[in-house]
C-alpha cells in the first residue's frame, strides 16, 4: 500500500498528489512515469512523475479527472489514505544535457510532466525558454514553479483569460522565426498540440522531443498496446519511450488509438456518477 | 474401468461453457482417480519419469492413488514439483510423460496429468502438505520474475535453506499463469494457492518491483544477494509486421489475455479495465496462446471466433486437448492461411486480407515450410484481430545488466543444464533463455538452476 501524504487542488478537476514511495523517489529521473492501481478492481493508470523528494521518500503526481478512475481518485482518495499498487519508475529518462538554449512547452496537463524536465535542463546550465498554456486561466497551474526554472516564460490561454490569447505554438513560431538559435524543443501535452509544435519546428530543423501517453496496461513492454509508429518503425511507448522524436511520430495513429475505448470510458464514468449521485441522495 | 481407454474427465458442456469463464474440465472423483491409477503397469524402467522435465516419481504417486493413500501421493509429487495443480492442468503430457507411457504403446496412455491434478485438488480440500525447509544457510538469493521458472527456483532454493526474495514487476505473482493462461483453463485462485504455499515456506515475494528500472541485477549482486536467478520470460509480443497492424482492434495476444485474465475485463464495468471484441474475431497463430485467445473471444461475446494458422492441423503447436476443446466450442480453423495486411477505416480495423499457403520442404524447425500460393488472396471482414504468433525475450533485464551475454534473438545465453550465464553469480532459465516454451520446461530449468545456485553460494 502506498500512502497519500498530501493532496491539493490545482484547478477544476486537476489535483496534485504526493505519494509515499521511497524506492521510486530514490531512483526516478525526469521524463519517467509510474503506473498505479487504486484498489482490487482498479485499472492500471500510467502517470508521469512530476517531482520526487528522496529525503521524504515522496513522489509527486498531477492527475486530471477525465474518466471514472481518476474521478474516483479525486473523490475518494484523501491525504492519509493509501492506494493499492504503485510501480516505477518506468520508461527511459529524458536526455538532460547542455544543449545551449532550449524551449520547453507544456500544454494543459502537459505542464506537469514538462516541469521536471525544464527544471533539470536549467539546473545543468541551459538557457531555458518556457511556454505553458491552457484553455483558460483556471486550468493553468505551476505558473510560478515554471517561472522559477525558466529564463523566460510565455503564458498562453485559448481565451486570453491569462497571459496572451493564443496557442503554445504561437510563441514557439515567433521565437524560431526571430532567428534565435534553439538547440532543442520539448513539447508535452495533448497529441494535437504535440503534432502542431512538431510541425512548426520541422520547418526550422530543430530537434523536438514529445512524450507520448498512449494506452497501456503493464508499462514494461508486455502488452504492446502502447505501440506507436515512427516512420517505418513500431516502438513501444513504455520501454522505448515515452519520449520520441516528434518529427517521426505518426500522431494521427496515436490519436486514433487513444480514442479506442472512448465508449467504454464514457459508460464507466456515467455508471460511476450515477452511483455517486445515489450515495449523495441517501 | 477399461484397460484400453483413459477414464474420461467430466467437463462443462460446450454450449454452456462458452458463456462463462469457469474451468472446463471438472476433475476426477476419488473413485475415478483410483480407477485410472490401477491402469498403470508400474513398469520398472518407468519411461514416464524420464519424460517429465522435473522428473516426478510418477509410478510411486500413482501407486499411492491406487491404494487410496492420497496424502502420500501429493507428497510424492511435491518432492519434485512445487506447482502440481498448475502442471496437472497445463502441461503438454501427450508429448512428455504420457507420450512415452508403456501402456500407450497398445492402448491409451495412463492419464498422468489428470491424476496429478486430482492429487493437487485433493490436497486443497484436505490437509496441506508443506514441504520441509532445511535450516537457514545464511545465503541470500534474488529471483527476478515470479513466473513458472522463478517460482520453481525460489521454492527449491528455499527448501535448501536459503533466504529467497522474488521480484515481480506486475501487481501479482504468477507471471504467465496469472496474466496469460485464462481462468477457464487455469483458475487464478488455484495459482494463488500454489503461490501462498511458497510464501508459507518462507519465500518472500515483492510485487511492483521492476528490475531493470528501480534496481538492476548488478545492484542486487553488489548489495544483499549472493546470487541472482533471472526468470523474466518471453514477455515481448511479436507482431506480424504487415500493414495495418497498428489499427485499433488489432491486439497482441498478451494484451488481449492480460486485460481479460489479470485485469478481469470480462467483468467490466465492475472491474475498471475495458476490452472490445465485436462480433467476428480472428486470432492469428496455432499455439496454446492462440487457442486461449480464440476461446476467450467467444466467452467475451464474439459470435464467430476464427483461428488463422499458416501451417496445417498436424503442425498446430497447441496441446491436443486445447485444440479439441476449441473445436467443441465451435472455433473455426482457417488452416494453411496467413494474413497479408489489415484493412481499416479512420484508424479502426475493418477486415483482414489473407493468402492461402501450401507446405513445402522442412525448414530449420523440422516442420514443412509454408509457402504462399500466388493469387489466392481473399478478404474477411472482422471486428477484432488477436496476434498470437509468439513472444520475444522481456527486454528490461538483458538491456540493463552489464556483461550478460545474449544470443542473436536477445535471449540470455545460459547453460541449459546448470543455468549458468556469462556473468558470475547470475543464473537464468525458462523462456528468457529458450524463447517461448512451456510452463513445465521453465519449471525444469528453474529447478536445475536452483541446484547449481545451491552449490555456488555454499562454495562462495
Amino acid at each position: 500500500m502506498y500512502k497519500i501524504l498530501s493532496k491539493r487542488t490545482l484547478g477544476p478537476e486537476i489535483r496534485e498528489y504526493v505519494i509515499e514511495a521511497s524506492e521510486v523517489a530514490r531512483v526516478a529521473k525526469a521524463g519517467q512515469f509510474i503506473v498505479l492501481r487504486l484498489h482490487e478492481k482498479g485499472e492500471r493508470i500510467p502517470l508521469t512523475i512530476v517531482a520526487t523528494d528522496p529525503a521524504v521518500g515522496a513522489v509527486t503526481l498531477v492527475v486530471q479527472e477525465v474518466g471514472k478512475s481518476t474521478r474516483e481518485m479525486g473523490d475518494s482518495f484523501q491525504a492519509g489514505d493509501s492506494i493499492l499498487d504503485f510501480v516505477g519508475p518506468l520508461g527511459v529518462p529524458s536526455e538532460i544535457e547542455r544543449y545551449g538554449t532550449v524551449v520547453c512547452i507544456g500544454g494543459g496537463l502537459g505542464i506537469a510532466p514538462v516541469y521536471p524536465i525544464t527544471r533539470d535542463l536549467k539546473a545543468i546550465g541551459n538557457t531555458v525558454i518556457g511556454i505553458i498554456g491552457a484553455r483558460s486561466k483556471d486550468l493553468l497551474f505551476y505558473v510560478d514553479r515554471m517561472g522559477d526554472v525558466c529564463d523566460e516564460l510565455h503564458v498562453m490561454t485559448d481565451d486570453g483569460s491569462a497571459g496572451r490569447k493564443g496557442f503554445v505554438s504561437d510563441p514557439l513560431r515567433e521565437i524560431l522565426s526571430s532567428g534565435r538559435k534553439i538547440a532543442r524543443v520539448w513539447a508535452i501535452g495533448p497529441a494535437i498540440m504535440m503534432k502542431v509544435c512538431s510541425e512548426v519546428t520541422r520547418g526550422f530543423g530543430v530537434p523536438t522531443i514529445v512524450s507520448l501517453n498512449s494506452v497501456m496496461i503493464d508499462g514494461t513492454g508486455m502488452c504492446g498496446g502502447c505501440r506507436v509508429e515512427l516512420g517505418e518503425e513500431t516502438k513501444f511507448a513504455c520501454v522505448d519511450g515515452p519520449e520520441f522524436d516528434g518529427h517521426k511520430v505518426n500522431f494521427d495513429l496515436l490519436m486514433a488509438r487513444q480514442g479506442f475505448y472512448a465508449e467504454q470510458e464514457r459508460c464507466a464514468l456515467e455508471r460511476y456518477l450515477a452511483t455517486q449521485h445515489q450515495v449523495e441522495e441517501r | 474401468m477399461s484397460r484400453e481407454k483413459q477414464t474420461p474427465m467430466r467437463q462443462q458442456d460446450p454450449e454452456v461453457r462458452i458463456r462463462n469463464f469457469d474451468e472446463v474440465p471438472l476433475g476426477y472423483t476419488e473413485e475415478e482417480a483410483v480407477g485410472e491409477a490401477v491402469r498403470c503397469l508400474q513398469c520398472k524402467n518407468a519411461p514416464c519419469i524420464e519424460g517429465c522435465p522435473v522428473a516426478i516419481d510418477i509410478p510411486r504417486f500413482i501407486d499411492h492413488i491406487a491404494n487410496r493413500r492420497f496424502a502420500k501421493a501429493i507428497a510424492a509429487i511435491k518432492e519434485a514439483n512445487s506447482l502440481p495443480a498448475v502442471c496437472g492442468r497445463v502441461c503438454p503430457q501427450e508429448t512428455q510423460c504420457q507420450g512415452v507411457c508403456t501402456l500407450g504403446k497398445r492402448f491409451e496412455p495412463v492419464g498422468i496429468g489428470r491424476l496429478e491434478r486430482f492429487c493437487a485438488d485433493w490436497e486443497a480440500e484436505h490437509e496441506a502438505c508443506c514441504p520441509s525447509v532445511q535450516d537457514d544457510t545464511g545465503h541470500r538469493v534474488g529471483v527476478i520474475g515470479a513466473g513458472p521458472a522463478g517460482l520453481t527456483a525460489a521454492g527449491e532454493l528455499r527448501k535448501m535453506g536459503h533466504a529467497v526474495t522474488v521480484f515481480e514487476l506486475l501487481h501479482v505473482a504468477g507471471g504467465v499463469l496469472m496474466y496469460g493462461i485464462p481462468e477457464f483453463r487455469l483458475p487464478k485462485d488455484i495459482v494463488q494457492r500454489e503461490i501462498d504455499a511458497l510464501c508459507q515456506m518462507g519465500v518472500k515475494i515483492e510485487v511492483n518491483k521492476v528490475v531493470g528500472r528501480i534496481t538492476t541485477v548488478d545492484e542486487l549482486l553488489g548489495g544483499d544477494f549472493d546470487a541472482v536467478f533471472v526468470g523474466t520470460g518471453a514477455g515481448l509480443p511479436h507482431f506480424l509486421r504487415v500493414p495495418g497492424e497498428s489499427l485499433n482492434a488489432v491486439y497482441s495476444a498478451n494484451e488481449f489475455l492480460t486485460r481479460t485474465n489479470l485485469m478481469r475485463a470480462f467483468r467490466f464495468p465492475e472491474y475498471d479495465t475495458p476490452i472490445r471484441v465485436g462480433r467476428r474475431v480472428v486470432t492469428v497463430g496455432g499455439g496454446n496462446v492462440a487457442m486461449d485467445s480464440a476461446r476467450t473471444a467467444l466467452r467475451l461475446g464474439a459470435e464467430e471466433s476464427i483461428i488463422v494458422y499458416r501451417r496445417s492441423e498436424e503442425e498446430l503447436p497447441a496441446r491436443a486437448e486445447e485444440v479439441e476443446h476449441a473445436k467443441e466450442e465451435g472455433i473455426q480453423f482457417h488452416l494453411l492461411t496467413n494474413p497479408v495486411r489489415f484493412l481499416g477505416e479512420d484508424g479502426y480495423l475493418k477486415a483482414v486480407e489473407c493468402i492461402r499457403m501450401e507446405l513445402g520442404d522442412p525448414d530449420e524447425s523440422g516442420r514443412r515450410r509454408p509457402i504462399p500460393i500466388d493469387g489466392s488472396e481473399f478478404t474477411m471482414e472482422i471486428d477484432t484481430a488477436v496476434i498470437a504468433i509468439g513472444n520475444g525475450p522481456h527486454p528490461l533485464v538483458p538491456r540493463t545488466t552489464k556483461g550478460l551475454k545474449l544470443d542473436r534473438r536477445g535471449n540470455i545465453s545460459a547453460d541449459l543444464e546448470t543455468g549458468q550465464t556469462s556473468k558470475e553469480g547470475v543464473f537464468a532459465g525458462g523462456d528468457i533463455v529458450t524463447g517461448a516454451a512451456t510452463v513445465i520446461e521453465a519449471m525444469g530449468a528453474g529447478k536445475r538452476a536452483a541446484a547449481t545456485i545451491d552449490r555456488y553460494v555454499r562454495r562462495k
